[in-house]
Protein backbone atom coordinates (compact mmCIF):
# COMPACT_ATOMS: atom_id res chain seq x y z
CA UNK A 1 0.00 0.00 0.00
CA UNK A 2 1.38 3.41 -0.84
CA UNK A 3 0.53 6.92 0.18
CA UNK A 4 1.10 8.15 -3.37
CA UNK A 5 -2.41 9.46 -3.78
CA UNK A 6 -2.04 11.84 -0.87
CA UNK A 7 -0.03 14.69 -2.35
CA UNK A 8 -0.69 18.36 -1.79
CA UNK A 9 -3.95 19.49 -3.30
CA UNK A 10 -3.77 21.66 -6.39
CA UNK A 11 -3.02 25.32 -5.78
CA UNK A 12 -6.08 27.27 -4.78
CA UNK A 13 -7.99 24.43 -3.12
CA UNK A 14 -6.33 24.72 0.27
CA UNK A 15 -8.64 27.51 1.43
CA UNK A 16 -11.79 25.78 0.24
CA UNK A 17 -14.29 24.61 2.80
CA UNK A 18 -15.65 22.21 3.79
CA UNK A 19 -12.59 20.14 4.47
CA UNK A 20 -14.16 17.66 6.89
CA UNK A 21 -17.74 17.35 5.77
CA UNK A 22 -18.70 15.94 2.37
CA UNK A 23 -18.76 18.60 -0.34
CA UNK A 24 -22.22 17.61 -1.48
CA UNK A 25 -23.56 18.56 1.91
CA UNK A 26 -25.53 15.64 3.19
CA UNK A 27 -24.28 12.51 1.44
CA UNK A 28 -22.41 10.05 3.63
CA UNK A 29 -18.91 9.19 2.55
CA UNK A 30 -18.32 5.47 2.25
CA UNK A 31 -14.80 4.05 2.10
CA UNK A 32 -14.52 4.42 -1.66
CA UNK A 33 -15.74 8.04 -1.70
CA UNK A 34 -13.52 8.81 1.28
CA UNK A 35 -10.36 7.52 -0.41
CA UNK A 36 -11.27 9.17 -3.71
CA UNK A 37 -11.55 12.51 -1.98
CA UNK A 38 -8.85 12.40 0.69
CA UNK A 39 -6.46 9.73 -0.49
CA UNK A 40 -5.16 6.82 1.51
CA UNK A 41 -4.27 6.85 5.14
CA UNK A 42 -0.70 8.19 5.47
CA UNK A 43 0.80 6.03 8.21
CA UNK A 44 4.17 7.35 9.40
CA UNK A 45 5.47 3.93 10.46
CA UNK A 46 6.89 5.18 13.74
CA UNK A 47 5.49 6.69 16.93
CA UNK A 48 6.08 10.37 17.40
CA UNK A 49 6.63 11.59 13.85
CA UNK A 50 3.16 13.02 13.46
CA UNK A 51 3.65 15.17 16.54
CA UNK A 52 5.97 17.61 14.78
CA UNK A 53 3.34 18.15 12.10
CA UNK A 54 0.69 18.86 14.71
CA UNK A 55 2.93 21.37 16.45
CA UNK A 56 3.66 23.21 13.22
CA UNK A 57 0.01 23.13 12.21
CA UNK A 58 -1.06 24.51 15.58
CA UNK A 59 -4.03 22.16 15.75
CA UNK A 60 -5.96 22.49 19.00
CA UNK A 61 -8.71 20.34 20.49
CA UNK A 62 -12.16 20.94 19.02
CA UNK A 63 -14.07 19.52 21.97
CA UNK A 64 -14.13 22.84 23.79
CA UNK A 65 -10.88 23.32 25.70
CA UNK A 66 -8.69 24.12 22.66
CA UNK A 67 -5.70 22.35 24.19
CA UNK A 68 -2.78 21.97 21.74
CA UNK A 69 -2.91 18.49 20.20
CA UNK A 70 0.85 18.07 19.97
CA UNK A 71 1.21 18.62 23.73
CA UNK A 72 -1.32 15.93 24.56
CA UNK A 73 0.28 13.49 22.12
CA UNK A 74 3.70 14.24 23.61
CA UNK A 75 2.44 13.79 27.17
CA UNK A 76 1.02 10.36 26.35
CA UNK A 77 4.10 9.26 24.45
CA UNK A 78 6.41 10.43 27.26
CA UNK A 79 4.33 8.74 29.95
CA UNK A 80 4.33 5.53 27.90
CA UNK A 81 8.11 5.60 27.58
CA UNK A 82 8.77 6.49 31.20
CA UNK A 83 6.40 3.94 32.64
CA UNK A 84 6.83 1.31 29.93
CA UNK A 85 3.08 1.07 29.55
CA UNK A 86 1.36 0.81 26.18
CA UNK A 87 -1.13 3.68 25.83
CA UNK A 88 -4.80 3.68 24.87
CA UNK A 89 -6.40 6.20 22.48
CA UNK A 90 -10.01 7.26 22.77
CA UNK A 91 -12.07 9.22 20.27
CA UNK A 92 -14.53 11.28 22.27
CA UNK A 93 -17.83 11.62 20.43
CA UNK A 94 -20.00 11.83 23.55
CA UNK A 95 -21.08 15.37 22.64
CA UNK A 96 -23.16 15.63 25.78
CA UNK A 97 -23.85 19.33 25.23
CA UNK A 98 -27.53 19.22 24.22
CA UNK A 99 -27.27 22.24 21.92
CA UNK A 100 -24.40 20.76 19.91
CA UNK A 101 -24.81 18.38 17.01
CA UNK A 102 -21.57 18.76 15.09
CA UNK A 103 -19.85 15.59 16.33
CA UNK A 104 -22.85 13.38 15.60
CA UNK A 105 -23.08 14.98 12.16
CA UNK A 106 -19.40 14.40 11.47
CA UNK A 107 -19.62 10.76 12.58
CA UNK A 108 -22.69 10.33 10.42
CA UNK A 109 -21.32 11.97 7.28
CA UNK A 110 -17.59 11.30 7.41
CA UNK A 111 -16.89 8.43 9.82
CA UNK A 112 -13.75 7.35 7.96
CA UNK A 113 -11.98 10.63 8.61
CA UNK A 114 -12.48 10.16 12.36
CA UNK A 115 -11.41 6.52 12.18
CA UNK A 116 -8.32 7.53 10.16
CA UNK A 117 -7.44 10.06 12.84
CA UNK A 118 -7.87 7.44 15.53
CA UNK A 119 -5.44 5.09 13.75
CA UNK A 120 -2.89 7.86 13.24
CA UNK A 121 -3.16 8.99 16.86
CA UNK A 122 -2.66 5.39 17.96
CA UNK A 123 0.43 5.15 15.81
CA UNK A 124 1.78 8.50 17.03
CA UNK A 125 1.54 7.43 20.65
CA UNK A 126 2.37 3.75 20.19
CA UNK A 127 -1.07 2.67 21.41
CA UNK A 128 -2.35 -0.84 20.73
CA UNK A 129 -5.98 -0.22 21.63
CA UNK A 130 -8.47 2.34 20.34
CA UNK A 131 -11.98 3.16 21.48
CA UNK A 132 -14.64 5.25 19.78
CA UNK A 133 -16.97 6.64 22.43
CA UNK A 134 -20.31 7.96 21.20
CA UNK A 135 -23.51 9.31 22.67
CA UNK A 136 -26.05 6.51 23.07
CA UNK A 137 -29.27 8.37 22.44
CA UNK A 138 -28.31 11.27 20.22
CA UNK A 139 -28.99 9.68 16.89
CA UNK A 140 -30.04 6.07 16.83
CA UNK A 141 -28.33 5.18 13.61
CA UNK A 142 -24.84 6.57 14.28
CA UNK A 143 -23.77 3.31 15.90
CA UNK A 144 -25.02 1.34 12.91
CA UNK A 145 -23.27 3.71 10.52
CA UNK A 146 -20.01 3.34 12.43
CA UNK A 147 -20.19 -0.45 12.44
CA UNK A 148 -20.76 -0.29 8.69
CA UNK A 149 -17.71 1.94 8.24
CA UNK A 150 -15.61 -0.36 10.41
CA UNK A 151 -16.67 -3.36 8.34
CA UNK A 152 -15.61 -1.51 5.18
CA UNK A 153 -12.21 -0.87 6.73
CA UNK A 154 -11.85 -4.46 7.88
CA UNK A 155 -12.53 -5.60 4.31
CA UNK A 156 -9.56 -3.61 2.97
CA UNK A 157 -7.43 -4.27 6.05
CA UNK A 158 -6.51 -0.65 6.58
CA UNK A 159 -6.58 -0.50 10.38
CA UNK A 160 -3.47 -1.45 12.33
CA UNK A 161 -5.01 -1.09 15.78
CA UNK A 162 -8.35 -2.71 16.67
CA UNK A 163 -11.17 -0.27 17.37
CA UNK A 164 -13.88 -0.86 19.90
CA UNK A 165 -17.20 1.02 19.96
CA UNK A 166 -18.55 2.25 23.28
CA UNK A 167 -21.62 4.27 24.18
CA UNK A 168 -21.90 7.00 26.75
CA UNK A 169 -24.98 7.47 28.91
CA UNK A 170 -27.10 10.49 28.00
CA UNK A 171 -25.79 12.70 30.78
CA UNK A 172 -24.34 16.21 30.47
CA UNK A 173 -21.04 15.19 32.06
CA UNK A 174 -20.57 11.95 30.10
CA UNK A 175 -17.97 13.45 27.79
CA UNK A 176 -15.88 14.93 30.60
CA UNK A 177 -12.48 13.26 30.41
CA UNK A 178 -12.34 11.55 33.80
CA UNK A 179 -16.05 10.61 33.64
CA UNK A 180 -15.40 8.94 30.30
CA UNK A 181 -12.46 6.98 31.75
CA UNK A 182 -14.60 5.94 34.73
CA UNK A 183 -17.37 4.73 32.46
CA UNK A 184 -15.11 2.81 30.07
CA UNK A 185 -13.56 1.18 33.13
CA UNK A 186 -16.99 -0.23 33.99
CA UNK A 187 -18.15 2.46 36.42
CA UNK A 188 -20.60 5.33 36.28
CA UNK A 189 -19.81 8.25 33.95
CA UNK A 190 -19.00 10.66 36.77
CA UNK A 191 -15.85 12.75 37.11
CA UNK A 192 -12.98 11.95 39.43
CA UNK A 193 -10.56 14.30 41.12
CA UNK A 194 -7.32 14.92 39.24
CA UNK A 195 -4.34 14.48 39.43
CA UNK A 196 -2.98 12.33 37.94
CA UNK A 197 -3.86 13.41 34.45
CA UNK A 198 -5.36 10.78 32.17
CA UNK A 199 -2.44 11.31 29.79
CA UNK A 200 -0.34 9.70 32.55
CA UNK A 201 -2.82 7.35 34.18
CA UNK A 202 -6.10 6.87 32.40
CA UNK A 203 -8.00 3.77 31.34
CA UNK A 204 -6.83 0.79 33.39
CA UNK A 205 -3.91 2.91 34.59
CA UNK A 206 -2.45 3.21 31.08
CA UNK A 207 -1.39 6.54 29.57
CA UNK A 208 -4.51 7.62 27.73
CA UNK A 209 -5.13 10.00 24.85
CA UNK A 210 -8.64 11.40 24.76
CA UNK A 211 -9.37 13.52 21.71
CA UNK A 212 -12.64 14.89 20.42
CA UNK A 213 -13.78 13.19 17.19
CA UNK A 214 -13.51 16.40 15.15
CA UNK A 215 -9.97 16.92 16.41
CA UNK A 216 -9.07 13.45 15.12
CA UNK A 217 -10.65 14.19 11.74
CA UNK A 218 -8.62 17.42 11.55
CA UNK A 219 -5.51 15.44 12.52
CA UNK A 220 -6.15 12.98 9.70
CA UNK A 221 -6.21 15.87 7.22
CA UNK A 222 -3.08 17.55 8.59
CA UNK A 223 -1.32 14.18 8.30
CA UNK A 224 -2.24 14.10 4.62
CA UNK A 225 -1.79 17.69 3.54
CA UNK A 226 0.69 19.09 6.03
CA UNK A 227 0.82 22.02 8.47
CA UNK A 228 1.11 24.67 5.75
CA UNK A 229 -2.12 23.53 4.15
CA UNK A 230 -3.87 23.55 7.52
CA UNK A 231 -2.86 27.16 8.15
CA UNK A 232 -4.26 28.40 4.85
CA UNK A 233 -7.48 29.15 6.70
CA UNK A 234 -8.07 30.56 10.17
CA UNK A 235 -6.07 33.15 12.06
CA UNK A 236 -2.36 33.18 12.72
CA UNK A 237 -2.75 32.21 16.38
CA UNK A 238 -5.85 30.03 15.92
CA UNK A 239 -5.43 28.34 12.56
CA UNK A 240 -7.67 25.96 10.65
CA UNK A 241 -11.39 25.42 10.37
CA UNK A 242 -13.94 24.26 12.88
CA UNK A 243 -17.38 22.71 12.91
CA UNK A 244 -20.16 24.79 14.43
CA UNK A 245 -23.71 24.13 15.48
CA UNK A 246 -25.64 27.25 14.60
CA UNK A 247 -29.13 27.86 15.87
CA UNK A 248 -30.64 30.98 14.42
CA UNK A 249 -33.74 32.58 15.82
CA UNK A 250 -35.86 31.45 12.89
CA UNK A 251 -35.13 27.80 12.53
CA UNK A 252 -33.57 24.45 13.30
CA UNK A 253 -29.85 23.77 13.90
CA UNK A 254 -27.41 23.95 11.06
CA UNK A 255 -23.94 22.44 11.05
CA UNK A 256 -21.31 24.48 9.26
CA UNK A 257 -17.57 24.20 8.83
CA UNK A 258 -16.13 27.69 9.05
CA UNK A 259 -12.64 29.18 9.20
CA UNK A 260 -11.50 30.20 12.66
CA UNK A 261 -11.71 33.98 12.84
CA UNK A 262 -14.80 34.29 10.63
CA UNK A 263 -16.90 37.38 11.50
CA UNK A 264 -19.69 36.25 13.82
CA UNK A 265 -22.21 38.24 11.82
CA UNK A 266 -21.48 36.00 8.83
CA UNK A 267 -22.31 32.96 10.93
CA UNK A 268 -25.25 34.28 12.90
CA UNK A 269 -27.01 36.02 10.02
CA UNK A 270 -29.15 39.03 10.78
CA UNK A 271 -29.50 39.70 14.50
CA UNK A 272 -31.53 42.37 16.21
CA UNK A 273 -29.21 44.86 17.84
CA UNK A 274 -30.76 44.54 21.30
CA UNK A 275 -31.04 40.75 21.09
CA UNK A 276 -28.70 38.18 22.62
CA UNK A 277 -26.54 35.33 21.44
CA UNK A 278 -25.18 32.37 23.34
CA UNK A 279 -21.58 31.57 22.51
CA UNK A 280 -20.15 28.16 23.47
CA UNK A 281 -23.22 26.33 24.76
CA UNK A 282 -24.50 25.78 28.30
CA UNK A 283 -21.09 26.28 29.87
CA UNK A 284 -20.69 29.28 27.61
CA UNK A 285 -21.50 32.95 27.59
CA UNK A 286 -24.48 35.12 26.74
CA UNK A 287 -23.52 38.29 24.92
CA UNK A 288 -25.52 41.20 23.55
CA UNK A 289 -26.08 40.54 19.85
CA UNK A 290 -24.92 44.01 18.85
CA UNK A 291 -21.57 43.46 20.56
CA UNK A 292 -21.19 39.88 19.35
CA UNK A 293 -21.77 40.96 15.75
CA UNK A 294 -18.56 43.01 15.94
CA UNK A 295 -16.46 39.99 16.97
CA UNK A 296 -14.82 37.12 15.14
CA UNK A 297 -14.97 33.39 15.90
CA UNK A 298 -11.68 32.92 17.76
CA UNK A 299 -10.78 33.01 21.43
CA UNK A 300 -8.70 36.15 21.09
CA UNK A 301 -11.63 38.16 19.77
CA UNK A 302 -14.33 36.51 21.91
CA UNK A 303 -12.44 37.29 25.12
CA UNK A 304 -13.80 40.85 24.70
CA UNK A 305 -17.14 39.55 25.97
CA UNK A 306 -15.62 36.90 28.24
CA UNK A 307 -16.55 34.15 25.81
CA UNK A 308 -14.69 31.26 24.24
CA UNK A 309 -15.20 29.35 21.02
CA UNK A 310 -15.80 26.15 23.02
CA UNK A 311 -17.22 23.37 20.88
CA UNK A 312 -18.69 25.83 18.39
CA UNK A 313 -22.24 26.25 19.62
CA UNK A 314 -23.72 29.58 18.48
CA UNK A 315 -27.32 30.38 19.30
CA UNK A 316 -29.38 33.46 18.54
CA UNK A 317 -32.12 34.02 21.07
CA UNK A 318 -35.37 34.83 19.25
CA UNK A 319 -36.58 38.37 19.96
CA UNK A 320 -39.88 37.11 21.39
CA UNK A 321 -38.27 34.93 24.09
CA UNK A 322 -37.20 35.81 27.63
CA UNK A 323 -33.48 35.28 28.15
CA UNK A 324 -33.98 34.94 31.89
CA UNK A 325 -36.59 32.22 31.48
CA UNK A 326 -34.34 30.36 29.03
CA UNK A 327 -31.37 30.66 31.38
CA UNK A 328 -33.38 29.56 34.41
CA UNK A 329 -34.70 26.49 32.59
CA UNK A 330 -31.21 25.56 31.39
CA UNK A 331 -29.59 26.05 34.79
CA UNK A 332 -32.25 23.83 36.36
CA UNK A 333 -31.16 21.14 33.90
CA UNK A 334 -27.47 21.77 34.68
CA UNK A 335 -28.16 21.53 38.42
CA UNK A 336 -29.93 18.20 37.91
CA UNK A 337 -26.98 17.00 35.84
CA UNK A 338 -24.50 17.62 38.65
CA UNK A 339 -22.98 14.32 39.69
CA UNK A 340 -23.60 15.49 43.26
CA UNK A 341 -20.15 14.53 44.45
CA UNK A 342 -18.78 17.90 45.50
CA UNK A 343 -20.44 19.96 48.25
CA UNK A 344 -20.34 23.38 46.58
CA UNK A 345 -21.84 22.06 43.31
CA UNK A 346 -24.41 19.86 45.09
CA UNK A 347 -25.56 22.75 47.29
CA UNK A 348 -24.91 25.73 45.06
CA UNK A 349 -26.35 24.78 41.69
CA UNK A 350 -29.90 23.97 42.85
CA UNK A 351 -29.99 27.22 44.84
CA UNK A 352 -28.77 29.21 41.86
CA UNK A 353 -31.39 27.50 39.70
CA UNK A 354 -34.19 28.28 42.16
CA UNK A 355 -33.19 31.93 42.52
CA UNK A 356 -32.96 32.26 38.73
CA UNK A 357 -36.45 30.80 38.38
CA UNK A 358 -37.58 33.51 40.78
CA UNK A 359 -35.79 36.18 38.73
CA UNK A 360 -37.40 34.83 35.58
CA UNK A 361 -40.85 35.27 37.11
CA UNK A 362 -42.71 38.45 38.02
CA UNK A 363 -41.57 40.56 41.00
CA UNK A 364 -38.79 38.36 42.37
CA UNK A 365 -37.64 38.72 45.98
CA UNK A 366 -35.21 41.53 46.74
CA UNK A 367 -32.28 39.23 47.45
CA UNK A 368 -32.55 36.83 44.52
CA UNK A 369 -30.13 38.69 42.25
CA UNK A 370 -27.45 39.15 44.91
CA UNK A 371 -27.88 35.52 45.95
CA UNK A 372 -27.26 34.29 42.40
CA UNK A 373 -24.17 36.47 42.12
CA UNK A 374 -22.76 35.34 45.45
CA UNK A 375 -23.44 31.64 44.89
CA UNK A 376 -21.96 31.81 41.39
CA UNK A 377 -18.75 33.10 42.90
CA UNK A 378 -18.88 30.53 45.67
CA UNK A 379 -19.11 27.44 43.44
CA UNK A 380 -16.42 28.52 40.98
CA UNK A 381 -13.19 26.53 41.11
CA UNK A 382 -14.43 24.26 43.87
CA UNK A 383 -15.50 21.12 42.03
CA UNK A 384 -13.58 18.06 40.89
CA UNK A 385 -14.62 18.99 37.35
CA UNK A 386 -15.54 22.27 35.68
CA UNK A 387 -19.29 21.81 35.87
CA UNK A 388 -19.79 24.44 38.60
CA UNK A 389 -17.38 26.84 36.87
CA UNK A 390 -19.05 26.53 33.49
CA UNK A 391 -22.51 26.86 34.96
CA UNK A 392 -21.48 29.95 36.93
CA UNK A 393 -20.00 31.54 33.80
CA UNK A 394 -23.27 30.95 31.93
CA UNK A 395 -25.29 32.40 34.83
CA UNK A 396 -23.16 35.50 35.35
CA UNK A 397 -23.18 36.33 31.65
CA UNK A 398 -26.99 36.09 31.74
CA UNK A 399 -27.21 38.56 34.64
CA UNK A 400 -25.11 41.04 32.64
CA UNK A 401 -26.63 40.51 29.20
CA UNK A 402 -30.21 40.42 30.44
CA UNK A 403 -29.82 43.24 32.98
CA UNK A 404 -32.56 45.35 31.32
CA UNK A 405 -34.87 42.33 31.47
CA UNK A 406 -34.04 41.84 35.18
CA UNK A 407 -35.15 45.41 35.80
CA UNK A 408 -38.37 44.83 33.86
CA UNK A 409 -39.13 41.69 35.88
CA UNK A 410 -38.53 43.65 39.10
CA UNK A 411 -41.38 45.93 37.97
CA UNK A 412 -43.57 42.94 37.16
CA UNK A 413 -43.06 43.11 33.41
CA UNK A 414 -41.41 40.93 30.76
CA UNK A 415 -40.47 41.80 27.18
CA UNK A 416 -41.14 38.30 25.89
CA UNK A 417 -44.33 37.39 24.08
CA UNK A 418 -43.61 33.71 23.58
CA UNK A 419 -43.12 31.35 26.52
CA UNK A 420 -42.45 28.26 24.41
CA UNK A 421 -39.03 26.80 25.43
CA UNK A 422 -36.31 27.52 22.89
CA UNK A 423 -32.99 26.10 24.10
CA UNK A 424 -32.98 22.31 23.72
CA UNK A 425 -33.07 20.44 27.03
CA UNK A 426 -33.11 16.63 27.13
CA UNK A 427 -35.95 14.94 28.96
CA UNK A 428 -35.36 13.13 32.19
CA UNK A 429 -32.70 13.50 34.84
CA UNK A 430 -30.57 10.96 36.64
CA UNK A 431 -32.38 9.38 39.55
CA UNK A 432 -30.31 6.34 40.37
CA UNK A 433 -26.72 5.34 39.72
CA UNK A 434 -27.94 3.22 36.79
CA UNK A 435 -28.69 6.42 34.89
CA UNK A 436 -24.95 7.16 34.85
CA UNK A 437 -23.99 3.74 33.51
CA UNK B 1 9.98 23.87 50.10
CA UNK B 2 6.65 25.70 50.03
CA UNK B 3 3.53 23.66 50.56
CA UNK B 4 -0.07 24.44 49.69
CA UNK B 5 -3.32 23.11 51.08
CA UNK B 6 -5.62 21.32 48.67
CA UNK B 7 -8.91 19.60 49.23
CA UNK B 8 -10.34 16.73 47.27
CA UNK B 9 -13.88 18.07 46.83
CA UNK B 10 -15.30 14.59 46.22
CA UNK B 11 -13.93 13.21 49.48
CA UNK B 12 -14.79 16.31 51.51
CA UNK B 13 -18.05 15.96 53.45
CA UNK B 14 -17.93 19.32 55.14
CA UNK B 15 -17.16 18.21 58.70
CA UNK B 16 -15.43 21.54 59.22
CA UNK B 17 -12.64 20.39 61.53
CA UNK B 18 -10.04 22.02 59.29
CA UNK B 19 -11.57 25.48 59.61
CA UNK B 20 -11.59 25.17 63.37
CA UNK B 21 -7.92 24.24 63.55
CA UNK B 22 -6.70 26.62 60.86
CA UNK B 23 -9.02 29.64 60.65
CA UNK B 24 -6.13 31.72 59.25
CA UNK B 25 -6.23 29.80 55.96
CA UNK B 26 -9.57 27.98 55.92
CA UNK B 27 -13.08 29.36 56.19
CA UNK B 28 -16.38 27.60 55.63
CA UNK B 29 -18.96 28.53 53.02
CA UNK B 30 -22.63 28.80 53.93
CA UNK B 31 -23.08 25.06 53.43
CA UNK B 32 -20.15 24.11 55.65
CA UNK B 33 -17.58 23.31 52.97
CA UNK B 34 -14.06 24.69 53.25
CA UNK B 35 -12.80 27.66 51.26
CA UNK B 36 -9.06 27.32 51.23
CA UNK B 37 -6.41 29.96 50.84
CA UNK B 38 -4.25 28.52 48.10
CA UNK B 39 -1.16 30.59 48.81
CA UNK B 40 1.85 28.70 50.16
CA UNK B 41 1.42 27.90 53.84
CA UNK B 42 3.61 30.35 55.83
CA UNK B 43 6.16 28.66 58.14
CA UNK B 44 4.46 29.84 61.34
CA UNK B 45 1.27 28.00 60.34
CA UNK B 46 2.85 24.76 59.17
CA UNK B 47 2.16 22.95 62.43
CA UNK B 48 -1.48 23.98 62.47
CA UNK B 49 -1.80 23.03 58.82
CA UNK B 50 -0.50 19.55 59.56
CA UNK B 51 -2.91 19.26 62.46
CA UNK B 52 -5.80 20.24 60.18
CA UNK B 53 -4.74 17.65 57.62
CA UNK B 54 -4.61 14.89 60.24
CA UNK B 55 -7.94 15.94 61.71
CA UNK B 56 -9.86 15.58 58.45
CA UNK B 57 -12.19 12.58 58.96
CA UNK B 58 -12.34 11.78 55.24
CA UNK B 59 -8.65 12.46 54.48
CA UNK B 60 -9.78 15.02 51.91
CA UNK B 61 -7.37 17.74 53.03
CA UNK B 62 -3.80 17.51 51.90
CA UNK B 63 -0.59 19.49 51.97
CA UNK B 64 1.02 19.48 48.59
CA UNK B 65 4.57 20.33 47.78
CA UNK B 66 4.85 22.75 44.87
Amino acid sequence: MTAATTGMPAEGTATELPRLLPVSGQRQEDWRAHVARHGRLPYRDAPGRLITDMRQAGLTGRGGAAFPVHRKLTAVLDAANERRRTPVVIANGAESEPASDKDATLLWLAPHLVLDGLQLAAEATGADQAILYTHAQRREDVGKRLRQAMAERAAVGIDRVPVELAESPARFLSGQETALINHLGGGPAIPTFMPPRVTERGLGGAPTLVQNVETLAQLALVARHGPHWFRQVGTKTEPGSMLCTIRRADGSPRIAEVPMGIPLRDVLGPVSHDGAVLIGGYHGTWAPAGEAAQLTLDNQSLSAVGARVGAGVLITLPADRCGLAETARTVRYLALESAGQCGPCLNGLPRIAAALAELAGPRPGRHARADVERWSGLVTGRGACHHPDGTARFVRSALITFAPELDRHARGRCAATNSKPFLPIPRGSARTEEDWL
Amino acid sequence: MAERLTVNPIECEGHGACAELLPELISLDEWGYPIIDDHPVPPFLERDARAAVSACPTLALRLQRQ
